[in-house]
């Protein structure tokens, strides 16, 4: 197992404090479009959280902002405790390496590469040594339960397969965040389902999981649920 | 598992006031960058190409030339620098004038003069096989009179027999020139081969190598002073003398040379040194290779341009990488270094076979025309690092490009 390395993190204690926070949020394309007007919201250390909505409601606009991969045109981002509208790239860069692991619909995983070298690769720009990474990324993937996958490329995997690398490749770095983006969109409802379930079971182990979905399914499962339409916040429903 | 556990990697985290830095350390950036040309081997193998083609060709030329020019200066270091020449000059109406016939033992007394050598021209002698040529085939082979000191005054060789000696120029005997021997067709001077020289026979007792300093010397035949004089009635006026001076003194030597030949008009002798033409030809042989050179520079722009148009389509078909790469943490600056050290390694992969291409060119060209083989050391240098920085100025565009990509946008693109 890994070593824990006590002490290292600047985080605050992470029981009960906020891990995203947005307030009067706008987003606002070239061309006058505007995908979110005015969103606030907390989730908490901990939470599991579904963003539901139809098609162009705004909900993968909020989850690049929360993850930092694109600013806010105004309104007040706390990713992890840090204001991020204010950072630098490299801040934010850095914030993504340590905290956040992001799930795609799209997978995006490299041909080119072993599930292994995938994985490891999620903790690329961390700078720790290849061995160590690929040790980190080992276990990652049996707990995701592709321990006897680990040689296997991408084209050797199936939908479920290669969506659950991902995830290992996402938790591998044991982030404080998990962004996930119609993680099941493109796998079967077998699939889906137990890919929904790993997803549940990794952050149950206190990660704060945000879940894109349009699929009242999947929404379904999750203690939290907001709903967007529009580009605004139209409902927030607690279980 | 712990929330604390969950938390935390298992590696110490690089930080920067009290922030998690994002890092790519030079050995990983190299890593990816050699992933990326590996998953697109045939591309990149294709694009390499053509600055190998480039870099190979200009590596061949300043081998080539490099070849030739050692072959020269080989030759001539060979043959010494210390040779001098003199020959009659023409006067102020164009007429030849005529080197008096002291001027050989005039020269033989001067100081710092190793050895003196004359021919003269024998003007009213043909050379055939038998008496039964028509006397106008003539085969171009002209008939000069020598002393035995030519061959060695010259760093001669004989390539058949041998030269003559203070009895064989007393007799009817004669040695041939290496292309007058060819012309002949006599390939041996054993077995008493005999030439109608002049309406007498001759006994052929030599054949010699070509004549590097004096190419002009191999289409004749050469026959002994004093026969020349018996048989023929030349006046011993040397057409052209040979001397070779102390290496140290040549030029005071060349300097007294005409007023030695002949007091009375030196300038009516003219004083060369043909080492100095050799020079001139290994210099020319330099020249002519900025034309080739620039040739070569045409190829390895049309390469820089090969590499930024795969550098450019390859950004665009990875936007997801690059969107992935974003999310896990590179910054702009690492996915710009990424797409410029990919560019700049597979230009450096093609320069340096280019300069293997190259470097075998020359080996070929160098066998085939027998002359050393020799690749300048500045081109071990040269190729890969006109490679590196060829790749740097093909890959600022796709690499800038690839930085200032909107990571979501990236991200869309699957």
């Amino acid at each position: 197992m890994i070593a824990e390395t006590g002490g290292m993190s600047a985080q605050p204690n992470p029981a009960n404090s906020v891990a995203l926070e947005l307030r009067d949020v706008v987003k606002e394309y070239p061309g006058g479009v505007r995908a979110l007007r005015g969103v606030s919201v907390d989730i908490q250390t901990g939470d599991r959280v579904a963003v539901v909505g139809p098609s162009g409601s705004g909900k993968t606009t909020m989850l690049t902002i929360l993850g930092t991969l694109e600013r806010a045109s105004s309104g007040a981002v706390t990713v992890a405790g840090r204001d991020v509208v204010n950072a630098s790239d490299s801040d934010l860069a850095g914030l993504r390496a340590y905290e956040i692991g992001f799930v795609f619909q799209g997978f995006h995983l490299q041909d080119g590469m072993t599930a292994l070298d995938n994985v490891a690769n999620g903790m690329l720009y961390m700078g720790s040594p290849l061995r160590e990474r690929r040790e980190l990324a080992k276990v990652a993937l049996e707990r995701v339960g592709l321990g006897e996958r680990i040689t296997h490329r991408p084209q050797q995997l199936s939908g479920g397969e290669k969506q659950r690398v991902a995830i290992a490749r996402a938790i591998a770095k044991r982030p404080t965040i998990i962004l996930a983006d119609e993680p099941t969109g493109n796998l079967d409802s077998k699939s889906g389902q137990s890919v929904l379930e790993l997803l549940h079971e990794l952050a149950s182990d206190g990660a704060t999981l945000a879940l894109i979905t349009h699929d009242d399914h999947v929404a379904e499962t999750f203690p939290r649920r907001l709903q967007m339409r529009d580009g605004e916040l139209v409902g927030d429903e607690r279980r | 598992m712990s929330v604390a556990a969950l938390r935390r990697p298992g590696v110490p985290r690089p930080r920067r006031g009290g922030r998690d830095v994002a890092r790519l350390p030079p050995h990983e950036l190299f890593g990816v960058a050699l992933q990326g040309l590996r998953t697109r081997k045939l591309r990149a193998a294709l694009s390499a190409l053509g600055i190998a083609i480039g870099i190979g060709a200009m590596v061949a030329v300043v081998g080539v030339s490099a070849s030739s020019q050692a072959n020269l200066l080989a030759t001539i270091d060979n043959l010494g620098t210390n040779l001098l020449t003199v020959t009659p000059g023409t006067t102020f109406f164009g007429a030849n004038e005529v080197l008096p016939n002291t001027s050989v033992p005039m020269i033989r007394a001067m100081r710092n003069v190793q050895r003196v050598s004359a021919v003269y021209s024998v003007p009213n002698a043909n050379v055939f096989r038998t008496p039964f040529v028509p006397s106008e085939e003539t085969g171009g082979i002209g008939v000069d009179a020598t002393d035995p000191q030519l061959v060695k005054a010259m760093n001669g060789t004989v390539a058949s027999g041998h030269f003559f000696d203070a009895a064989s120029e007393n007799e009817p005997t004669v040695v041939l020139g290496a292309a007058a021997a060819q012309d002949l067709q006599i390939t041996s001077a054993t077995g008493h081969v005999q030439l109608f020289v002049g309406g007498t026979w001759f006994t052929v007792i030599g054949i010699l190598n070509s004549m590097t300093l004096d190419t002009s010397l191999d289409d004749n035949v050469f026959v002994g002073l004093p026969v020349a004089q018996r048989l023929f009635q030349i006046e011993p006026d040397p057409s052209e003398i040979y001397v070779r001076a102390n290496v140290n003194d040549v030029s005071s030597v060349s300097n007294l040379l005409a007023a030695t030949a002949d007091p009375q008009n030196a300038d009516g002798v003219d004083v060369s040194q043909p080492s100095d033409v050799l020079e001139a030809r290994a210099a020319a042989k330099g020249q002519f290779t900025t034309l080739l050179l620039g040739l070569g520079a045409v190829a390895l722009l049309v390469g820089a341009i090969g590499i930024a148009n795969i550098m450019v389509i390859s950004v665009l078909e990875r936007r997801g990488e690059i969107g992935l790469r974003r999310a896990l943490g590179a910054t702009r600056r690492h996915i710009s270094s990424q797409f410029l050290a990919e560019s700049a390694l597979l230009a450096v992969l093609g320069g340096v076979a280019g300069l293997i291409f190259g470097a075998i060119a020359t080996w070929i060209y160098s066998i085939g025309q027998n002359e050393p083989w020799v690749v300048p050391l500045y081109a071990l240098i040269a190729a890969p690092a006109a490679g590196l920085a060829i790749g740097a100025i093909a890959g600022l565009y796709p690499a800038a490009k690839a930085a200032r990509l909107s990571p979501t946008e990236a991200l869309r693109s699957t």
